[in-house]
């Protein structure tokens, strides 16, 4: 039998754990025994062992709040035998704001996250069928209502292919009241909306009026109809359930981290 | 304000989620002191209406959210997504083949 050179992870026909050729790896093991946090000059970092965490980027890797380092640290020192990059979604949202490798400006960010209401999820309604049209007047009218008192705008809904009508009074004033947010902050409600697919839901999840639970069953809304009426597969609903809901709650508790005292914000974070 | 139910019963599930992530020294690990410490500050209790607490109850189960998701996550990625391909022996082993040997090994 021809022995099978010792494969570097990804490459030749099958490495020794049956890895699929050419796939780069999304793991890579775990070379650090403890995880620690120190106070540098440009706020927390985190050290691997000796070592100081730096991002993809090669730039230090610093945060502006105790409370997300030791989140952060807390991430890496709860790999196993391999590092499950795409467990760490703190890191990931960290590393984002740090390197900011779309390169957008903090006016790009706001009016990407703004652009999300022309076809915001709560929005957009169906007609059909009648029972999945009841559930989202039940369950999305009073998250819609919520938002037009708290913010004193219109917003509405629609069962047009075209989405709702957003009065461009209503896009001005998220976009002055997301110009409040610091850079870092608005990394993470870009990063919410996105993963909701809705303003609404976002706002209505940072201003703490409901849980991630919450934001994420009214996200998933037909889904979860559906599953209702046809079953659920554990290995694909559930799946997703769960990486929406650990991605949303990420997102979340690093806005709040990152919105803080603003003393910090003054000194640590760039605007 | 959303419904959190009980601050206590926040702290608790999130206190057993920290403890399966860190293993042996949990109680050494600074999230949960950093947890414990915030909690003990802002004295979390029902019968109180104060800001501050609700913002670090919100907090708290916004973060048991994330741990217990990521958890749930990873097991069924390992359950159903973590195998990978079969090797080229155990595919043909699935149809009662076996792959060719050359006597003497290749090349």
């Amino acid at each position: 039998l021809s022995r099978l050179p010792p494969a570097a992870a990804g490459s030749g026909p099958v490495g020794p754990c049956g890895r699929r050729a050419y796939a780069p790896p999304a793991e890579r093991k775990r070379f650090y025994q403890n995880v620690s946090i120190s106070q540098g000059e440009g706020g927390f970092e985190i050290n691997l062992d000796h070592r100081k965490l730096k991002t993809p980027q090669a730039k230090l890797f610093t945060v502006p709040s105790e409370a997300l380092a030791i989140a952060v640290a807390t991430e890496w020192d709860s790999q196993k035998d391999t590092i499950k990059f795409y467990t760490m979604h703190l890191t990931t949202l960290c590393n984002t704001a740090l390197d900011n490798p779309t390169q957008r400006s903090k006016t790009q960010l706001i009016r990407a996250a703004v652009k999300f209401l022309e076809t915001d999820t709560v929005c957009y309604r169906v007609e059909e069928p009648p029972a999945l049209a009841e559930l989202q007047k039940n369950e999305w009218d009073p998250v819609v209502t919520w938002a037009e008192k708290r913010y004193n705008v219109t917003i509405g809904s629609s069962t047009s292919i075209l989405g709702p009508n957003i009065p461009a009074s209503t896009k001005e004033t998220f976009v002055s009241h997301l110009a409040s947010y610091n850079m870092w902050a608005l990394q993470g409600i870009e990063f919410v909306i996105t993963q909701l697919k809705s303003l609404i839901l976002s706002m209505s999840l940072i201003d703490r009026h409901i849980t991630v639970e919450k934001a994420v069953l009214l996200s998933r809304l037909e889904e979860e109809y559906q599953i209702q009426r046809w079953g659920n597969v554990e290995w694909a609903h559930d799946y997703e359930l769960c990486e929406l809901r650990a991605r949303t709650a990420a997102g979340t508790l690093f806005v709040h981290l990152c919105s803080e005292s603003s003393s910090v914000k003054h000194k640590l974070l760039q605007d | 304000m959303a419904a959190l139910g009980a601050p206590l019963r926040t702290l608790r599930a999130l206190l057993r989620e920290l403890r399966h992530t860190a293993g042996r020294s949990y109680r050494d690990s600074p999230a949960y002191r950093h947890v414990l410490a915030a909690f003990r500050a802002h004295r979390v209790t029902s019968e109180k209406l104060c800001r501050a607490q609700q913002e670090l109850h919100f907090q708290a189960a916004t973060y048991l959210c994330l741990l217990r998701s990521v958890r749930e996550h990873e097991a069924l990625h390992r359950e159903y997504h973590g195998k990978g391909e079969r090797s080229p022996q155990e595919v043909a082993g699935l149809v009662g083949f076996r792959l060719p040997q050359q006597p003497g090994g290749k090349g």
